[in-house]
């Protein structure tokens, strides 16, 4: 069964007045099926488009109008969620069955952890009792659950502001949770972490996606932790996908081919991963060496 | 000052902006012509006020000492300034919260923006002293009347100061709302109220603060409250008693005001 799936999806941000030419597509032709229930990594260097993808997989942004008798789309479990530049008149209902974790910031920051966890149920409830934030004593129960399920039932009651940034992460996992999404889309969900924080964040992500079955995408910059928890990688590269297949596939000559001179960028952290023979020296260098170049001129 | 020729030679001066000096020459040269072109109209006579300083001063000795004999009135009717005040206040936040919103930007689509957003500067560009004398041809003489013109004057001020709030928000808390499934309305109830609430209560309590003053002088035009004891002691020459009227409302407004703002102090 297909969770999500991706047709020729392009998209072209209009470019500033004064903005450099060239090109400004910041995803170019996608295609791509990822079946319910897998793992899958999104790698690319900063830049190559992954939290762009994410947001059009959710419906929050609308791709551009086909070109050349190609209309790109964006399909959720059969729905179409956008086609050819314009939403689904479902789209709200299509997004309570995609939860998002955005990189950082996107729990309400006055509002209490279980608050912001609850909201995670709105999509699902009436418009008055949602509006009005009478959500029910299950309801609150299966928040605590899930906060629990993610070590965090601690901080309940604590203003989402003053939570950590991987606190925050993982309250944002538990929300969702009460979504109770059948894909969850996470958009670098570790980029800011510590090591410690980082697993755990994954850890959870992993846990999800083995017990309930939920598809899970994840972008990260750190491939080794694309190999470490997801069996499938795609990699982006300037909008367009330069790599579709097993993560484990994704050795250091393979990315360098890939990447060129950003693959430095990719490969930090490396030490992670199973195959780690100090990859970063053989293109240390060259890459800031030109960067020095550049400001040079 | 003396410097080598060494470091003159790497270190210079900016040269200097002549652009920028004549702009300045420019903007005061027309703050001059305005003040001047103004004199006749606005009939400035400052020395008036040595020619007639001896009736200045019996005019001023009128005051002394203040007239506190009806305290007992000037204190009642100093209540009813301050719940025109709170009535006014109240009804303004409420009505301004729609229409705050409703003239958002990264709320509402331009078409309910830009219609809003007149009406707002409508409602503002009037003087709430106007308003109270339409609202006690329309309603009657007393404090319904100036409670209805602190209600419209302040709801088009609040309108704006919150709709400025909400256009300021951090866009991303809302996104994650959006991206659950949640109806806009919801996006606005969870998404922006949080953020914006502490800055809303902060002006609405502002707002009050000027009200109480607004208030005070909306009875000047029949509109109830301090301001009409006021202006019977004016017309009645009465100036024993309007010192001890002003002297109630400065201490009044005085305290409000403190105490306000130690309110807002406790939400920022
Ligand atoms: N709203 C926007 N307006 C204009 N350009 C945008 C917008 N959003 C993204 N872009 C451009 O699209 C390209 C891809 O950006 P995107 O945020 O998807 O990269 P990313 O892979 O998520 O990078 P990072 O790893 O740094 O988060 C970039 O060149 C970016 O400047
Ligand atoms: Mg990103």
């Amino acid at each position: 069964m297909t969770a999500i799936h991706v047709g020729n999806l392009s998209k072209t941000f209009p470019r500033p007045p004064g903005g450099s030419p060239g090109n400004s597509r910041a995803l170019n032709d996608i295609t791509l099926d990822i079946a319910t229930g897998e793992m899958v990594a999104l790698i690319g260097a900063s830049g190559s488009g992954k939290s762009t993808l994410i947001r059009h997989l959710s419906g929050l942004v609308i791709a551009d109008r086909g070109i050349l008798g190609k209309t790109g789309e964006v399909t959720i479990a059969g729905e179409q969620m956008q086609c050819n530049g314009r939403l689904s008149p479902h789209v709200r209902r299509l997004r309570t069955d995609v939860a998002v974790i955005f990189q950082q910031f996107n729990l309400v920051g006055r509002l209490s952890l279980l608050e912001n966890v609850l909201l995670g149920g709105l999509g699902r409830i009436g418009f008055w009792r949602g509006s009005l934030g009478r959500f029910s004593r299950a309801e609150k129960l299966a928040a605590m659950e899930a906060l629990a399920r993610v070590g965090m039932a601690d901080y309940a009651m604590q203003r989402a502001s003053t939570l950590s940034g991987g606190q925050q992460q993982r309250g944002a996992i538990a929300r969702a949770l009460v979504q109770k999404a059948a894909i969850i889309l996470a958009d670098e969900p570790i980029a800011s972490l510590d090591p410690e924080s980082a697993r755990r964040v994954m850890e959870s992500l992993a846990q999800i996606n083995a017990e309930d079955g939920t598809t899970v995408v994840v972008s990260l910059h750190q491939v080794a932790y694309a190999k470490k928890y997801c069996p499938r990688a795609i990699a982006l590269s300037g909008g367009s996908v330069v790599f579709d297949g097993p993560s484990r596939a994704l050795d250091v000559p393979t990315l360098c081919t890939l990447y060129g001179a950003q693959c430095e960028e990719l490969l930090m952290d490396e030490t992670l991963g199973p195959d780690s023979a100090s990859p970063v020296d053989d293109v240390d260098g060259v890459p800031s060496l030109r960067a020095v170049g550049i400001r040079g001129v | 000052m003396e410097t080598s020729p060494r470091t003159s030679a790497a270190v210079a001066l900016p040269a200097v902006d002549g652009r920028a000096r004549t702009l300045k020459l420019v903007g005061w040269g027309i703050l001059g012509a305005l003040l001047i072109g103004s004199w006749k109209g606005a009939e400035m006579r400052p020395f008036d006020l040595i020619t007639y300083g001896g009736n200045m001063k019996v005019f001023a000795q009128g005051f002394f000492p203040p007239d506190f004999h009806n305290w007992k009135m000037f204190l009642e009717e100093m209540l009813v300034t301050l719940q025109i005040a709170i009535w006014g206040t109240a009804l303004a936040v409420v009505a301004a919260v729609p229409f705050g919103i409703l003239s958002a930007e990264n709320v509402a689509p331009w078409w309910v923006v830009q219609p809003v957003r007149r009406v707002m500067d409508s409602f503002r560009a009037i003087n709430e002293m106007v308003f109270a004398m339409l609202f006690v041809v329309a309603v009657g003489l007393g404090p319904f009347a100036g409670v209805l013109a602190l209600f419209v004057h302040t709801t088009g001020i609040l309108a704006k100061l919150f709709s400025e709030a909400v256009e300021a928000v951090d866009p991303r808390p809302v996104e994650g709302i959006r991206a659950i499934g949640a109806h806009p309305v919801q996006e606005v109830i969870f998404g922006v109220i949080p953020q914006v609430l502490p800055l809303w209560i902060s002006f609405a309590l502002y707002r009050f603060e000027s009200n109480v003053r607004s208030a005070t002088v909306v009875g000047l035009v029949g509109a109830g409250g301090i301001g009409v004891v006021l202006w019977e002691d004016i017309r009645g020459f009465n100036y024993a008693e309007t010192a001890a009227v002003m002297l109630i409302i400065v201490v009044t407004v005085t305290l409000l005001d403190l105490f306000s703002q130690r309110l807002r102090k406790l939400f920022t």
